[in-house]
């Protein structure tokens, strides 16, 4: 006799109860990201490629470098040179309303966990479900409440790349140090002047890393979520694949690789301190007194010995 | 005199069933079998005290003795278990949300130990955080953020970031914030203890003189016997969550309420085992003589420090003698400004030899009216004794 889990089967029926009986949500959700990943596609298609392309380079320049810029330029240019550069306006878009998606959800409830333990806690065996899926799975529900195409690749993308920004948001709010949330309420913070005042802008660098995290993760499965149709260079790899065709193969996860690194390299500077030593005082002026505080507040939990 | 602030009846238990852990504290158990029968801890119990308007209350003893958990207590950032503090004549453990907010905004401020200067903001946005919170418009915030950051002598350093600034220079950051909502009342807690010693008594000097000009009720917390005697009008000594004695310093140095207090101020023991040389510090102005080294400089120098004595060495840094501002004075008047610094020299100077004991040099540091000078065998400068200087080896020596 043999016995097996029918795991597979629930979820199949859960699937196919929520394509029947909810399937005026999908149609909603599809119109919503549907419309931004049209917004985000527009607005980057209307402009001719070199202008767009400039911008990217004068982003470069501004935000990292003389140096970072020439580099940004030549990659540029070889993702011209190849013919991708329509594709690559493609994968961009996807990355982007994929990005901007994630983060409208993911930094409140980052947020949210940061500021409560039970909705960390809750939000934890999530979070790890998501990201430690093998992504493929994503597709398959994704396709099949969305069909094939942009949309569902953008969707499967949120799900994959969220939990980085949400674990970095939430981590960056407990790593606050307590005096600086002391000091806010001893200056008449409100709860909310806290939270905008002194929580977030402590933990910005936290969360841009998260940002970050979140938006190479997006790249990453742009390219996967090509399987069903979200188009891209992730299509070319993927004709490279189906053609065996190793010259079209490397050539578009070339492509893939400038695009990720000029990605990183912008999106990490908006995670920078605004000065050099900065975050070194955010250390330095944290643990002198951290250290005495929490020694304090330990030694307040205890009973002291008396007259030591 | 009127009372600023009235503490009665205030505990603070840590714990989930603090009810029964004032119970067994009203039945007379001790902190630790509390502990032991419920696991609850005592941070306070039955703190009862009256700060005067313009008072600066000190608040001593050692870690784990409550005295943080107190100050926290008197703006809430820690809710007391029981009690009440009475504030210009008003509980504030009645006060709403909304009213303790304003409280905070508008009479209370605190200065900590770490400093806490938010990283993000420049020096003058950190001045004028207390402001902002209250919904001070722009122009407003930055001209009070200014004028407080003139009053700690950090107004040039206005648009720097927190972490470009010495220790010092960011806790007077502190301080200006906390003076820029112009409070009535000061928390200060621990508020000099992370800086090194100069530092800090340099700052205990800029807390009296900003005191002197305007007067506020400030509640400092402190476990340094020197900084307590320097700056306290009266102090509170607080041993495992009770307070053991208050009064004037010199009231309870006379006589103190029990063993832990004595403990603070007194070591017999340890007297006979440190030396002069131990407890000598480094912290007097030296002048160095040399030909053309002149009376001007000198005095000059201790003007620009203010301080009244100078310690007089040659290149070899042998001790020659001690200078003041008056035998200076004195000695330029006297010599139409041709006097060496020799001619200036306190009369019967008799520096003490580095290796004698704590307790034989009491009597000397009591009677001498500058601090001592401590030479070495070979007769080089080694360091002073202050009064001060030679409490603070007392209190370090429990």
């Amino acid at each position: 006799m043999k016995f097996e889990l029918p795991l597979g089967d629930l979820v199949e029926a859960a699937v196919e109860f929520l394509m029947r009986h909810a399937q005026w949500l999908f149609d909603a959700i599809e119109i919503v990201v549907g419309g931004v990943a049209d917004g985000i596609g527009a607005a980057l298609g209307f402009p001719p490629g070199v202008v767009l392309a400039g911008l990217i380079v004068g982003l470069a320049f501004y935000r990292v470098g003389w140096k970072f810029a020439v580099f940004a330029a030549a990659a540029l240019a070889v993702i011209f040179a190849l013919g991708l550069w329509r594709h690559t306006v493609d994968t961009l878009t996807l990355v982007l309303t994929a990005t901007v998606i994630a983060l409208i959800l993911g930094v409140p409830l980052g947020v949210a966990a940061g500021r409560s333990d039970r909705i960390e806690s809750a939000l934890r065996p999530m979070l790890d479900l998501m990201q430690t899926m093998p992504a493929f799975v994503y597709l398959i529900p994704a396709a099949m409440f969305f069909g094939l195409g942009k949309v569902p690749g953008v969707i499967a993308t949120i799900v994959f790349a969220l939990p980085p920004v949400v674990r970095l948001t939430s981590l960056g709010i407990r790593q606050v140090p307590d005096e600086l949330v002391e000091a806010g309420l001893a200056f008449g913070c409100t709860s909310r002047q806290l939270l905008f005042k002194v929580q977030i802008p402590t933990a910005l660098p936290s969360i841009m890393a998260g940002v970050n995290q979140t938006i190479m993760l997006a790249l990453s499965m742009v390219v996967i979520a090509s399987m069903i149709g979200a188009g891209g260079l992730g299509n070319q790899v993927l004709r490279g694949i189906q053609r065996l065709d190793i010259g079209l193969g490397f050539e578009s996860g070339l492509a893939v690789v400038l695009v990720a690194i000029l990605l990183d390299r912008i999106t990490q500077s908006f995670g920078k301190p605004r000065t050099r030593s900065a975050r070194a005082t955010a250390r330095s002026s944290a643990v002198p007194g951290k250290e005495k505080e929490s020694a304090d507040r330990r030694a307040v939990m205890q009973p002291a010995e008396p007259g030591a | 005199m009127t009372t600023k602030i009235a503490v009665r009846g205030l505990c603070k238990v840590f714990g989930t069933a603090p009810a029964k852990a004032l119970e067994m504290l009203r039945r007379g158990l001790s902190k630790e079998e509390i502990f032991a029968r419920t696991g609850q801890t005592i941070g306070v119990h039955d703190a009862n005290f009256e700060i005067e308007a313009g008072e600066i209350f000190v608040v001593m003893g050692l870690s784990g003795s409550g005295k943080s958990t107190l100050v926290r207590m008197l703006n809430r950032l820690i809710e007391p278990t029981a009690g009440e503090i009475v504030v210009d004549g008003r509980d504030i453990m009645r006060m709403s949300r909304r009213e303790l907010i304003e409280l905070r905004r508008r009479d209370m401020s605190m200065v900590f130990q770490s400093f806490a200067l938010m990283p993000h903001l420049r020096v003058w946005e950190n001045a004028a955080f207390g402001l902002e919170v209250a919904g001070f418009d722009a122009a407003t915030r930055r001209e009070r953020a200014m004028n407080a950051l003139e009053a700690v002598g950090l107004k040039p350093y206005a648009e720097s970031w927190p972490s470009e600034l010495s220790g010092g220079m960011q806790q007077r950051v502190g301080l200006a914030r906390a003076l820029a909502n112009e409070p009535s009342i000061l928390l200060m807690d621990e508020a000099f203890s992370a800086l090194d010693p100069l530092t800090r008594s340099e700052m205990q000097d800029e807390l009296l003189r900003l005191q002197a000009e305007h007067q506020r009720t400030i509640v400092f917390i402190s476990h340094d016997l020197d900084e307590a005697i320097r700056i306290g009008d009266r102090l509170a000594i607080m041993e495992g969550g009770r307070i053991v004695q208050i009064g004037r310093p010199d009231e309870i140095l006379k006589a103190p309420a029990n063993d832990y207090v004595r403990s603070f101020f007194r070591n017999v023991d340890l007297t006979r085992v440190l030396t002069a040389g131990d407890i000598a510090r480094r912290d007097q102005i030296t002048l160095v003589r040399h030909p053309g080294e002149g009376i001007r400089a000198a005095l000059r120098q201790l003007r620009e420090r203010d301080r009244e004595f100078g310690y007089v060495q040659d290149a070899r840094r042998r001790f020659h003698g001690i200078v003041s501002v008056e035998s200076l004075i004195g000695a330029l008047e006297r010599s139409n400004g041709n006097a060496s610094l020799a001619d200036a020299f306190l009369p019967d100077v008799a520096p003490v030899a580095s290796d004698v004991s704590m307790s034989e040099v009491l009597p000397l540091v009591a009677r001498s009216p500058y601090p001592l000078p401590v030479v070495d065998g070979n007769g080089t400068y080694v360091g002073a004794i202050s009064k001060t200087a030679y409490l603070e080896a007392l209190g370090r020596s429990r």
